[in-house]
């Protein structure tokens, strides 16, 4: 199996780990939602299925550092902008 | 421009996501074991300097606070989000800071730093006073936009587009400025794991605070009494719009 490519899934895992801690709905079920993700997939031993999953999960990332930024964006804008007519 | 550096105030302020708490007795919140985050608007500030390093148009972004021994947290998160290096003027424990304190201690460093633009939010979240950047300006005798939208960089000079009542004002600023961000400069970045790690290795110097000219003893803003907002009345059903219409009218609203 491509060895290069388990550290990468493993750090994938850990990152996504790290940002599940600031996730709305909490961290533990973040946590079990994710363990599921990746144990759904264990068993797959095509090095370009793997590079497609860590594509998907890095795209993951992304999202949900979009949504973090905006959780923060928008209640700044509720606190301090509530007058504001667009 | 050669070697343009920029110093980026920041502060630890409690989550914008928790529910703040009054402590018994009114003359303060409760702060232990409550979740702290660098402040939102501290967040844009350093987001601006460091693009304006990754624009090639500053060559170091240092980031300084005024706070104690906690506050190294928070300059770390500050170093992930792609500061060069960080200052902590430290208070002893238990030691308060209001916007003058920590203006006196900023312009200290930037006496000693000597950067061309100095960056700061425009308020906290946790005092709202919106003094920093001003009090700052004052002290150093040096231009200053607040509330700013929109930076670009010219030779020698910083446009900065204002937020201010009912419109946008464009200024032009001899460097060195102070410019304090607001909202809508910018969308910050997320401290991402792999760059927290990285920034363990980044430098973080400590200074007391004392050493920066900051007065000792309590701050000059003293806080008289914290009080939590009235609770939020419930909702009420009503069975018909004739009830609805004379509860409405009983409210005065129609």
């Amino acid at each position: 199996m491509a060895n290069s490519l388990r550290s990468e899934v493993i750090k994938l895992y850990k990152n996504l780990l790290y940002l599940g801690r600031e996730y709305p709905k909490g961290a533990d079920y973040f946590r079990r939602r994710l363990k599921a993700a990746f144990l759904k997939n264990k068993d797959e031993t095509d090095p370009e299925k793997i590079k497609q999953l860590i594509a998907r999960g890095e795209f993951v990332i992304k999202e949900l550092e979009a949504l973090y930024f905006l959780r923060k964006y928008r209640a700044m804008k509720k606190r301090y902008y509530s007058d504001d007519k667009p | 421009m050669a070697a343009l550096r920029v110093l980026v105030g920041v502060k630890r302020v409690i989550d914008f996501a928790v529910k703040v708490r009054v402590a018994p007795g009114g003359a303060a919140v409760q702060t232990q074991g409550v979740k702290h985050s660098l402040n939102p608007f501290c967040e844009i500030a350093l987001e601006e300097a460091v693009r304006l390093r990754e624009a090639g148009a500053a060559a170091e972004v240092v980031v300084a606070t005024l706070g104690t021994k906690a506050s190294q947290e928070t300059l770390r998160t500050a170093l992930a989000m792609g500061a060069d290096r960080a200052v902590l003027a430290e208070l002893a424990e238990g030691a308060a800071a209001g916007p003058r304190e920590v203006a006196v201690a900023l312009a200290a460093l930037a006496r000693r730093l000597q950067p061309q633009l100095v960056l700061l939010g425009k308020q906290a979240i946790d005092d709202d006073c919106n003094q920093t950047g001003q009090i700052l300006a004052a002290i150093l005798d040096w231009p200053q936009g607040t509330f700013a939208s929109r930076v670009s960089l010219e030779p020698g000079a910083v446009q900065v587009q204002r937020e201010v009542d009912g419109g946008l004002e464009t200024l032009r600023l001899r460097l060195p400025a102070v410019l304090t961000a607001d909202l809508r400069l910018n969308e910050p970045r997320y401290a991402t794991l792999p760059n927290i790690m990285k920034a363990k290795k980044k430098p973080l110097e400590v200074v007391p605070a004392a050493d920066l000219g900051v007065p000792a003893g309590p701050p000059r803003l003293r806080l008289l009494q914290l009080q939590e907002p009235p609770p939020r009345a419930g909702g009420e059903k009503v069975e018909s719009v004739e009830s609805l219409l004379g509860k409405l009218r009983h409210a005065g609203r129609i």
